[in-house]
């Protein structure tokens, strides 16, 4: 058993300015839990899930990762090479937007291959076929290997993000609104992929999201935010079923009523 | 000194702008494959016609040099006669076609066929330093991943080549990495002349003058072309020897001979070619017998 945590967030506080981006967060993720970041719109979300995943230097705070080695490392004192190298080997991040996170000008092959030339594959048979492999987990069909993202629908395109993350072995998988962009029926089956890699690789992962559906089906854990600020933090089950805060009953009383 | 020469500086530039680029060179020798980047200045020629290796040859010639000055292979293009006759104006140096004559050699394209010596210096011309900017435009990243040494871009461009071609097609401005580091960009050189670079006697200097870079790689120093272990970096071959004077496995340009299709092969570096049929070589062409003499 592994009792000890893949991450502990401690203090973490963003201010643009004067304005709060979130404030005073704490918490700490387990090895394959994946934990929701829920909200309204403004609530600080992406700003948090940028202060944890180092693209947002926070104001206050620390970010320690439990690397490979087993030591923890406080993130903003490591070098920016471990940093980038931690990020584009050990972690993903999944973009609301594919457009952000793949190369819309290079193949769907390339696209999942780039991590592992990054890490010093050069074996170009060996990289295609873990490609196709991925390719295939993601549900797109190898012989759309080497079209350009550019011709791929929206739920394509974000599977592919999906699969262009996964392909070295990350533990940790950072998605800001996964499944933001998406038509209603692609949004289920984009959730139906993640939940089930999640699952089968064992990853943990932070997903933010303000839709509370999303949040029931993919995390075991939740947080809600507002204005800056965590006011619950529960499992998700209990969050949902038996919220404590008036703020969280009327989320979810809202989400009811539809 | 004649009155004409005395309107100029020696070599154009000025004393502090040519300890400057200097200064930008030595770095760039310290450093092998690092872009460094200098002051380019105004010359009296556009962009695109070999600013960045002018300063550098201006920069390091010496009254006692012997420039050389190519063009694909040649010494007699518009270009390299331009270049030549600017030195011989405002340096008053001597100036050969001979490779084996000269201490500078500035080149747009071609290495040599001759081998180069420790008392040669080549000097490229360079369009674009960049290797990693055809997939990250932005300046600010490619800095970044040279400076941690993140090259996997460069991989992910041969790996759509072969994706796309079925091998690697690209022919010129071959990647290498340096002395095991940095990742440079040789253009506009074919790659049938990257072997050259590797652990080569005589210092190569590269200037971009639009792009304002100055790198270098000294003498013996390690230069390898990217590859994949299944899709090894190959030079271009030729099947045919060179018309003129017969010789293999040099790169050949393709010369046009008449409207009706007819065409021949010959050495791109004319110098080499030259020297060789002053030795008694002679290819098909210029064979009596239709038969090439070797
Ligand atoms: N770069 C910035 N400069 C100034 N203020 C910012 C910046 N980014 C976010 N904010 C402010 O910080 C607060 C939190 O914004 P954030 O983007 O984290 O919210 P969010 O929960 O992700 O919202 P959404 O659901 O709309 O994406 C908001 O008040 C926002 O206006
Ligand atoms: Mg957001
Ligand atoms: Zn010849």
């Amino acid at each position: 058993m592994i009792d000890t945590p893949l991450l502990k967030v401690s203090g973490v506080s963003k201010f643009y300015g004067s304005r709060i981006g979130c404030k005073d967060v704490n918490f700490e993720l387990w090895p394959g839990e994946v934990l929701a970041i829920v909200g309204e719109s403004g609530s600080g979300k992406t700003t948090l899930l940028n202060c944890i995943s180092t693209r947002l230097l926070p104001t206050t705070g620390s970010v320690e990762y439990r690397m490979r080695d087993g030591n923890f490392r406080d993130l903003y004192h490591i070098s920016e090479a471990e940093r980038r190298f931690l990020m584009r080997t050990d972690w993903g991040f999944v973009h609301q937007n594919p457009a952000d996170g793949l190369r819309m000008t290079v193949s769907a092959g390339a696209n999942v291959g780039e991590r592992l030339m990054a890490v010093g594959d050069r074996h170009y048979g060996k990289i295609r076929q873990t490609a196709t492999d991925w390719l295939g987990r993601v549900e797109i069909s190898a012989d759309r290997i080497d079209d350009q993202p550019r011709a791929f629908s929206g739920g394509m395109r974000q599977r592919l993000q999906i699969a262009r993350n996964l392909v070295t072995g990350p533990r940790l998988v950072f998605m800001d609104e996964p499944t933001g962009g998406l038509d209603v029926s692609v949004q289920a089956r984009l959730l139906d992929l993640v939940r089930g890699l999640v699952n089968d690789l064992g990853l943990a992962a932070i997903v933010v999201t303000h839709d509370l559906a999303v949040a029931r089906l993919l995390s075991h854990r939740m947080m809600v935010m507002k204005d800056g600020h965590v006011i619950e933090h529960g499992l998700t089950d209990r969050v949902l079923d038996d919220p404590r805060e008036p703020y969280t009953q009327l989320l979810v009383s809202s989400i009811l009523q539809v | 000194m004649t009155a004409d020469l005395a309107t100029y500086n020696f070599a154009y530039l000025d004393e502090q702008t040519k300890r400057m680029i200097r200064r930008a060179i030595l770095k760039a020798i310290a450093i092998p494959g690092y872009q460094v980047p200098f002051a380019s200045r105004e010359m009296p020629m556009p962009y695109g016609w070999g600013t960045g290796g002018v300063q550098v040859t201006a920069s390091i010639i010496g009254r006692q040099d012997v420039l050389k000055v190519i063009d694909q292979g040649a010494d007699d293009t518009t270009n390299a006669v331009s270049i030549r006759a600017f030195f011989q104006k405002v340096a008053d140096v001597a100036v050969t076609t001979h490779t084996k004559d000269a201490t500078i050699i500035q080149t747009r394209h071609r290495i040599p066929e001759q081998k180069l010596t420790e008392d040669q210096v080549l000097v490229y011309q360079v369009p674009i330093p960049e290797p990693l900017r055809f997939l990250e435009p932005r300046e600010t990243e490619t800095r970044k991943m040279h400076a941690l040494e993140e090259y996997g871009l460069m991989h992910v461009k041969l790996y759509e080549d072969i994706a796309q071609n079925g091998r690697i097609s690209k022919t010129y401005a071959y990647p290498v990495k340096v002395d095991g580091r940095y990742v440079m960009d040789p253009s506009p050189t074919p790659k049938f002349d990257n072997p050259k670079m590797h652990m080569s006697d005589a210092l190569q200097l590269f200037g971009a003058g639009r792009e304002k870079r100055i790198y270098a790689v000294p003498p013996h120093t390690e230069v390898v072309s990217l590859d994949f272990e299944d899709y090894p970096f190959e030079i271009q071959t030729f099947e045919q020897d060179c018309a003129l004077c017969g010789a293999h496995g040099v790169y050949l340009d393709e010369v046009v001979l008449d409207d009706r299709g007819g065409r021949m092969f010959v050495c791109s570096d004319t110098d080499h070619c030259e020297d060789r049929r002053e030795h008694g070589h002679v290819g098909a062409m210029l064979a009596p017998n239709q038969e090439a003499a070797e």
